[in-house]
């Protein structure tokens, strides 16, 4: 079964005292947000797949920088029209746009292959050269923040690479 | 002009029965393709030129310039990661296993992030095999485990596995049962006779439950498996003994998996067992539509189908070790030549830091994620459809790729055996 629990954070300039004066879930209050212990796995989908050759293009983006949660997690984390969702595991973070998925069961989060998945996943092997792709204990949480585009999302990186060459 | 029987250069189905419409010189329409298969014959953005990174900056140069600079990268390093080959041709990937010797480098393939520990667990086991032919014609019941084909191969079901309709297997799917198990409904899973749904990483454990109650040991077994009623699994046993033919078909949801090459492990091994009753294969979904192709190639230069290190006189193979993941997570390879594939996108992130850190040459018809910290970029011609050459299909069977349109762009293995004959002109001055 999933697992939930509340981060109460305190914004600055305010005190405790305005927590306790918070009712109802973390929509009405940004310093309440109620966060899901799930299990996230990756893997390919149709759409992830006919644009798999045409990265810098939207529909790879559209396609793969999404995260699936079941029906009844997504209503617990109380994801409106216009909220991301934030994906977190002991590997990174990564910023996604949240999708309901009735195939999924709750506690586990799926998100297609791709460099967002991959933000998460960590490198260890297990001693066979294969990655946990699948199976990585993850937090998520709803969030205003932006999805990165491809660019962004190695933006650091490039700059890495300059000054090696 | 119509050319017809023309191969898809997409996954790992390889259907050979295409037909793509050509009007002067270029590809105007693809009958029969899946969505997959569509998208790669209707064609995507190209990287234009070849390019150089000058102070940070890629900037178009010659071909000569590209292959002389690649060159220098390999000679120049201590130890080279030759990565990628599985969508391309079985020829380019001759070529790389000559260059990975001669510049005393590691080659992988993308095989060590997707079925690699499928291989691994049939090293461990062996494989109970057969063509996708066999299946086709003879197999009553189909077991998906962890593979979603209606996703990653659209064409499975319908020419080779649950819906198609074979010699032995005139009514399709209705003459059949199928069984699926995952960790979520998949749109597989909606076509599923029986569906498990089983909790991640739990693979290993419901196979060895399924594989006692197959011994007849059921009754050791306690009420649930890893939240699976026992009912459940005896059931699904029962289905197994009871086929004429059975086909496992097994998917990255064991390798990606907790247990990985042990979960691949345990299902052949419970098709071992159960060949102990009835008739009973297991074939790996390959991914790439080449991938079965550098494992066969790989295996017959080297004798290992993956992970290679040639740096020693002598191949030596441990994943583990010798992966491309393990390599960049250790820091240890210090330049690398990535011909198409894009592990900047398909590796964990800390492994792409590490790219970041060393020189990379991409050989690749496409602009993606690698060419973001590529200092050289090679491009080519897109396999089965600008180049010919061989594949092989994902249960073993070698079919050969169609040129079905010209390209202004050189193919892979001229790439990479211009890049292998500057190696071999800059001498051994290491």
């Amino acid at each position: 079964m999933p697992q939930y629990y509340i981060k109460l954070t305190v914004p600055q300039g305010k005190t405790a005292q305005y927590i306790a004066l918070g009712r109802g879930w973390g929509k009405e209050f940004e310093f309440m947000v109620i966060i899901l212990k799930a299990i996230m796995i990756s893997g390919r989908t149709l759409g992830q797949g006919a644009s798999l050759e045409a990265k810098m293009s939207p529909e790879f983006f559209n396609a793969t920088s999404s995260c699936a949660i079941s029906e009844s997690d997504y209503n617990a984390l109380g994801i409106s029209g216009d909220e991301n969702v934030l994906v977190r595991t002991e590997f990174g973070e990564v910023v996604l746009s949240a999708r309901k998925d009735d195939g999924l069961p709750p506690g586990v989060i799926f998100i297609p292959m791709g460099p967002w998945a991959n933000a998460v996943v960590g490198e260890n092997t297990g001693g066979c050269g294969c990655p946990l792709f699948k199976g990585t204990e993850a937090e998520v949480e709803p969030t205003k923040t932006q999805v990165k585009d491809v660019c962004e999302l190695f933006a650091d990186l490039k700059r890495l690479a300059g000054e090696g060459s | 002009m119509i050319e017809e029987d023309v191969l898809c250069p997409f996954c790992g189905c390889l259907c050979d029965d295409l037909k793509v419409e050509v009007e002067e010189g270029r590809i105007v329409g693809v009958k029969r393709a899946c969505r997959l298969g569509m998208s790669k014959f209707m064609g995507h953005e190209r990287i234009v030129a070849p390019m150089v990174r000058r102070d940070g900056v890629l900037v178009e140069t010659s071909y000569e310039e590209a292959y002389e600079r690649a060159a220098e990268i390999l000679k120049a390093a201590k130890r080279p990661l030759l990565y990628g080959w599985c969508s391309t041709v079985c020829e380019t990937a001759k070529k790389g296993i000559l260059l990975a010797e001669e510049v005393g480098g590691v080659i992988d393939s993308t095989a060590t992030v997707c079925h690699g520990p499928s291989i691994i667990g049939i090293e461990e086991k062996g494989l109970a095999g057969s063509t996708l032919g066999q299946v086709k014609n003879r197999a009553d019941l189909i077991v998906f485990w962890g593979a979603n084909p209606a996703e990653a191969h659209p064409r499975h079901t319908l020419r080779y596995s649950s819906n198609s309709t074979g010699m032995f297997t005139p009514e399709g799917r209705g003459g059949r049962k199928v069984i699926v198990v995952d960790v979520r409904k998949t749109r597989t899973a909606k076509n599923a006779d029986k569906f498990v749904l089983i909790r991640p990483g739990t693979d290993y454990e419901v196979i060895a439950a399924l594989r006692m109650i197959v011994k007849g040991k059921g009754d050791l077994l306690p009420d649930a498996v890893a939240g699976i009623a026992k009912s459940d699994l005896e059931e699904v046993a029962d289905m197994m003994k009871a086929a004429k033919f059975g086909a496992v078909l097994i998917g990255l949801g064991l390798t990606h998996s907790r247990g990985r090459y042990k979960n691949v492990d345990g299902a052949l091994s419970l098709v071992a067992d159960l060949n102990g009753f009835t008739k009973f294969v297991v074939l790996a979904m390959r991914g790439h539509y080449n991938v079965a192709g550098f494992g066969q190639v790989c295996a017959w230069e080297t004798g290992y189908p993956m992970a290679v290190d040639l740096s020693r006189g002598a191949p030596y193979f441990n994943p583990g070790e010798t992966a491309a993941c393990d390599l960049l997570a250790r820091r240890e390879a210090d330049a690398m030549m990535v011909v198409a594939a894009d592990p900047a996108s398909n590796f964990p992130r800390k492994t792409v830091e590490a790219m970041a850190e060393i020189p990379v040459i991409q050989v690749d018809p496409y602009p993606n994620p690698t060419t973001f910290i590529a200092d050289v970029v090679i491009p080519t011609a897109v396999c089965g459809i600008e180049a010919e050459g061989t594949a092989y299909r994902m249960d073993g069977l070698s079919l050969r790729m169609k040129k079905v349109v010209d390209s202004v762009y050189p193919t892979d293995e001229e790439v990479v055996e211009n890049i292998l004959d500057r190696v071999r002109r800059l001498g051994d001055d290491n």
